[in-house]
């Protein structure tokens, strides 16, 4: 509803006038089609197919035409009378799902992993641009030479002796143990 | 009955033997008001005796329905069959379909629930020529 363009809301509120003068009481999803418009008229009597709710408010078909309404009446006879193919009608008329239809597996999870997999990767080619463009030039601190010099002056130093650094030093030969 | 011995929101309970006890004391004990808590017995005559109103209209069964299927149980085969003598009066096979699946739904993992409650309901159903989803293909997609 928060998309209607005030186009949109002039044509609807004429159309609910529409509606309202005729006086016929219909609902306004009632023509047979019943796909989900922003036009649904929340005051009526809805159906909605949920597996907590097995009987909702109105059927699904509320608009029969000749065949609907002579089975409708063969309903009211015994149910012995009526083959499968008839209940089966009867039930699509007042419902549209069934519980299996309702509880059947989507492949929704596919587009999230998929959707997943390419955020991660956008951000991947973003943090390497960004290495490569905007980090500063690295520190010499970072050179192998550096790094080396600094190893053997904390080896000298005897840096952490007894536990850490220096204690994986064998001094004699001068590798690690 | 069943609201004892199956508590669909735990996991721990298989058997359907009667052991009523040691489900409905615990539930007393745990109660902190001082309020009637209803048997089983007088909750399954309560709901029989909604749905056995000559002259229920399709709100109330539908209302009925709804609250029933809201409940943490599956309905004794008793309360169903009243159901649908209900949905015959009302001329309603679809919603005595309806409620079938409802309930085979409502049994969860439980897959032992529903066949029980087809063949305690068996005779009903032969009488009012109501067919099973699976009798009518539609417990397949």
């Amino acid at each position: 509803m928060l998309h209607l363009t005030t186009g949109r809301v002039g044509c609807l509120l004429s159309k609910q006038a529409v509606v309202a003068l005729t006086g016929s009481g219909a609902r306004m999803s009632s023509h047979g089609h019943h796909e989900v418009s922003d036009s649904v008229d929340m005051s009526q009597p809805m159906y909605w197919d949920r597996l907590d709710t097995p009987l909702p408010d109105r059927p699904w078909k509320d608009v029969l035409d000749s065949t609907d309404k002579s089975l409708k009446q063969k309903e009211k006879g015994p149910w012995t009378a009526l083959s499968k193919e008839e209940k089966i009608a009867l039930y699509r008329l007042k419902f549209n799902l069934t519980y299996p239809e309702m509880k059947r597996p989507s492949h929704e999870w596919k587009t999230v992993i998929g959707g997943m997999f390419i955020v991660f990767g956008i951000t991947g080619l973003v943090v390497f641009w960004q290495c490569h463009y905007v980090y500063p030039p690295q520190p010499p601190t970072f050179d192998e030479e550096w790094q080396a010099k600094q190893l053997q002056r904390m080896l000298d130093m005897r840096t952490n002796p007894i536990e850490g650094l220096s204690s994986q030093w064998d001094y004699k030969n001068k590798q690690w143990k | 009955m069943f609201r004892a011995v199956v508590r669909l929101s735990t996991s721990g309970v298989r058997s359907l033997a009667r052991i009523r006890p040691c489900y409905s004391a615990p539930l007393a004990s745990r109660c902190c008001s001082h309020a009637k808590v209803e048997t089983d017995e007088e909750f399954d005559a309560r709901w029989v005796t909604y749905f056995s109103k000559p002259d229920i209209d399709a709100w109330e069964l539908k209302e009925g329905m709804n609250t029933l299927i809201g409940y943490d149980l599956v309905p004794e085969p008793k309360i169903l069959d009243s159901a649908l003598r209900a949905c015959r009066r009302l001329n309603d096979l679809a919603s005595a379909i309806r409620i079938l699946e409802a309930v085979k739904d409502k049994s969860g993992p439980h897959k032992d629930i529903y066949p029980y409650l087809i063949q305690e309901l068996q005779p009903t159903l032969i009488e009012l020529g109501i067919s099973t989803p699976e009798d009518l293909g539609m417990d397949k997609l």
